[in-house]
């Protein structure tokens, strides 16, 4: 076994009442990849946070090679060896200068290196760092003519000319391709054999089949499993870390009306598999799979804010191919958009006026805004979804998430639609208002066809009653929430869809 | 400070601070008080209020246009040389600052949407076009009857009365001769203005955007459309704005104008403070206006040196932006 290069003893967190690390311990070891796994809201960046000195642990101890590691900001973290590569590339690269002033940059600052810049000099340190990294680019490239492969490989060779003993990636192939992910691959096998440890944050099996020694799942703020034993075992990882405690709603199928949307041969990036699906009146229809399974892609093409490769959707009888979201909602197709920060509330709006947004027109005569209709509106959203506030009036941004989430659902109800779509309805949500969304789109899914986007298995049983699960841009999965066989869905979910 | 306070004075404190002055010039300054005063005031920022109230507009979507004064000018020039070179009648001439107006405000909303240029590089961009294009056809000499053309010729035509009329002409109420067109027209247009933020669905669809655009166009609006419409509105009434100068000085005088710019703008962002709004809003721009106006129009009654001006502006500019920024964001903070 290799040495322990970090250690972390029961920390705790917690953001106001919000307990977000409920006493984490892990250990890192040098020259072994770590991959931690977890869902959203799980804790991970907050724990990542708090490795790279931007947060401080209310308890708990870190140490580093066995002497105690309190990092108060992030220069802290990495003069000590922790270096932190964070999701964003833009943040690890600056687009303006060139490769070797990037690679360079945290250098600049020591008196070495004069009042004028050395381009010579600089240029021969940089070349050096991009050798020992295999970095095959050249030095006086400006980075922002660079691919983002090439950029988080800088950002990477960035971190390494701080000498790191440990290196956090978070979430790193995001936005890469398989092939420029395998080039990241390479460069990691080094620095592993270099003695790096390395905590690396994912959700792409793919990835994590290539790369981990070891996986630690994270779920609701705990460690919920440690597998190291040769074969990984990927599937109980998997299992660790979106949980299936079964939750006590009892789903009743309904009877399934007439067909409300259909796709055929729909092709969802070069090369995938083709999809063929029905939904039904008063079905609620749950698509599941982890980052990256398609799933964004398709509600994107549903609601016509992108279009698939190949093949067709019918609307009911008619052919539906969508070329803006006002079409989308025209032809009845209603989306409530997952992140709802950035793509639904209008912060500076209260409630009746961010409810009633997307359906002005139907609450004015010719353009002047009949304000009684829409105040009886609002209120009567806020009774039916149980929206905790004082009026109709209170600002949108003095509500806690779970009620501002029951408003951007309310938001596509208070019209009736042929197909709803909801994308990650229980995103940053508290189990209450969780149950709440449920229970009110069940309840009014007669006469329309319901789908709900979700990663967490949990949440898909507890609102569908039937789930639908989806791997690499294709369909693997269609199952009844009646005796589901969790097995079988946890195998489709995490296995490898060969194209 | 206790939070009701704090509310209070986010809420009225300018408005306080407005009545407060106004009383202070009626005690102290002699003349300040009466309706020939206060209709003076009105005529001193009619214009540069309804300039503001264009550039209100465009605030709302969170965008901004610096052209406001150009375009004010070029219509100025324009309708100068439609009337006096041209000698077109009053109504063409007006209709073609109107259409000119829009067209400009159409091209900055283009070069905004389309071609993602950042609204103040585009419109600064706009700007200077605008302040070289209106010297081009007059090689740099201001426009009035009698003139000589490049060509050798004389400018024989003149501002017919009924184009004079609209800066010039007064009504009577209750005293004779009192309320000037231009006054009529700014308070028109801020009704306008106001109808349209606040009463109709265009305009609630506007804030939306300027708060949230990914969100707005999620639910089915098409963003740029309203974008554009902010700056073609901006354009129009800055037009508006030029031919009210126009009627008024009966000559296109180059050098004119050359404060509209900053003095609406300061009228828009004072505007924000007014009823804790803490946005662009119609009736906080007219009212910023008229602050700027009475603040003025007091201190020249008290023999305040006009070359004060500016300096006054600019401190009525920043009180109520620490108004708007400092006390709203931190009784905000407060509510958490």
């Amino acid at each position: 076994m290799n040495k322990i290069a970090c250690e972390i003893y029961n920390l705790e967190k917690a953001f106001g009442p919000n307990k977000v690390l409920k006493g984490i311990d892990l250990k890192l070891y040098s020259g072994e990849i770590t991959v931690l796994m977890g869902a959203n809201g799980a804790g991970k960046s907050t724990l990542v946070k708090i490795l790279c000195g931007v947060h401080q642990p209310d308890s708990g101890k870190i140490s580093l090679f066995g002497s105690p590691f309190t990092p108060e900001k992030p220069a802290d973290a990495f003069r000590t060896g922790v270096v932190t590569v964070h999701q964003s590339i833009n943040d690890g690269v600056i687009p303006d200068l060139d490769v070797a002033s990037n690679l360079m940059l945290d250098q600049l600052n020591q008196k070495e290196f004069g009042f004028f810049v050395k381009d010579s000099l600089l240029r021969k340190r940089a070349r050096k760092i991009a050798q020992n990294m295999k970095l095959e680019i050249n030095m006086k490239t400006q980075v922002s003519e660079l691919g983002i492969a090439d950029r988080q490989l800088i950002a990477i060779a960035r971190a390494m000319t701080r000498d790191p003993k440990v290196l956090i990636l978070d979430e790193p192939t995001s936005s890469l391709s398989a092939k420029e992910a395998e080039r990241l691959f390479t460069t990691l096998d080094t620095l592993k054999s270099q003695g790096v440890a390395i905590l690396y944050i994912s959700h792409r099996m793919s990835d994590i089949r290539r790369i981990a020694d070891r996986i630690v799942s994270m779920r609701d703020g705990t460690i919920s499993g440690v597998f190291d034993k040769k074969p990984l075992n990927f599937e109980g990882a998997v299992t660790a870390m979106l949980g299936h405690k079964m939750t006590d709603v009892s789903i009743k199928i309904p009877k399934k009306g007439k067909k409300v949307i259909e796709l055929e041969n729909l092709v969802l990036s070069k090369g995938s598999r083709a999809i063929n699906l029905s939904i039904f009146e008063n079905q609620v229809v749950a698509i599941t799979g982890l980052i990256g399974s398609g799933k964004s892609k398709l509600a994107s093409i549903l609601f016509g804010a992108s279009n698939p490769l190949t093949g067709s959707i019918k609307l009911g009888n008619k052919n539906y191919n969508p070329l803006s979201t006002q079409e989308a909602i025209k032809n009845g197709v209603h989306m409530c958009s997952k992140d709802r920060a950035s793509n639904g509330v209008i912060k500076t709006f209260n409630i009746e006026k961010n409810i009633s947004l997307p359906f002005l027109s139907d609450y004015s005569v010719g353009s002047l805004l009949r304000f009684s209709r829409l105040k009886e509106v609002a209120r009567k959203k806020i009774d039916e979804l149980g929206i905790v506030c004082q009026s109709e009036d209170d600002d949108i941004d003095t509500l806690s998430g779970g009620n501002q989430q029951k408003v951007m659902v309310g938001r596509w109800l208070i019209k009736d639609s042929e197909l709803l779509i909801l994308d990650e309805p229980f995103q940053g949500v508290d189990i209450q208002a969780r149950r709440d969304i449920g229970s009110f789109i069940r309840k009014t899914a007669k006469g329309r066809g319901t789908i709900v986007f979700v990663a967490e298995l949990d949440e898909a049983l507890e609102i569908a009653d039937r789930v639908i699960v989806m791997n690499n841009k294709a369909i693997l999965g269609d199952h009844l929430n009646n005796n589901i066989n969790l097995n079988k869905v946890l195998s489709e979910i995490t296995s490898e869809v060969k194209l | 400070m206790s939070n009701d306070l704090n509310v209070f004075i986010i809420k009225y404190g300018f408005l306080v601070l407005l009545v407060g002055l106004i009383i202070f010039f009626s005690i102290f300054a002699s003349g300040f008080a009466g309706p020939r005063s206060a209709v003076f005031i009105f005529q001193s920022v009619a214009i540069t209020g309804i300039l503001a109230l264009g550039v209100t507009c465009t605030l709302v979507v969170d965008g901004f246009d610096l052209s406001i004064g150009s375009v004010a000018t070029s219509s100025l020039m324009m309708s100068a040389y439609f009337l006096v070179i041209l000698e077109a009648s009053a109504l063409t001439a007006i209709i073609a600052c109107l259409l000119m107006g829009a067209f400009v405000g159409l091209i900055n909303g283009i070069l905004i949407v389309r071609m993602k240029v950042p609204d103040l590089l585009a419109t600064l961009g706009m700007m200077f076009l605008l302040i070289g294009l209106q010297r081009v056809p007059t090689e740099g000499r201001s426009i009035a009857t009698g003139m000589r053309l490049p060509s050798g010729e004389v400018a024989d035509g003149v501002f017919p009365e009924s184009f004079l009329w609209i800066g010039r002409h007064r009504f009577d109420l209750f005293l004779e001769k009192l309320i000037p067109v231009p006054v009529v027209i700014f308070i028109l247009v801020a009704l306008f203005i106001w109808i349209f933020l606040e009463l109709t669905r265009h305009g609630r669809l506007m804030y939306a955007i300027g708060s949230n655009e990914r969100a707005t166009a999620l639910s089915g609006t098409n963003t740029n459309f309203y974008k554009v419409l902010a700056y073609v509105i901006s354009g129009v009434t800055a037009s508006i704005g030029g031919l009210l100068l126009a009627a008024r000085l009966g000559r296109g005088d180059i050098a004119s104008g050359n404060n509209l710019l900053l003095d609406s703008v300061a009228a828009a962002l004072i505007g924000f403070a007014v009823l804790g709004a803490a946005k662009p809003n119609a009736l906080g721009t007219a009212i910023g206006a008229l602050f700027v106006g009475i603040l003025l129009q007091g201190l020249t009654m008290m023999n305040a040196p006009y070359y004060t001006q500016d300096f006054v502006k600019g401190g009525v500019l920043v009180i109520a932006l620490v108004f708007t920024f400092a006390l709203t964001s931190r009784s905000r903070q407060g509510g958490h």
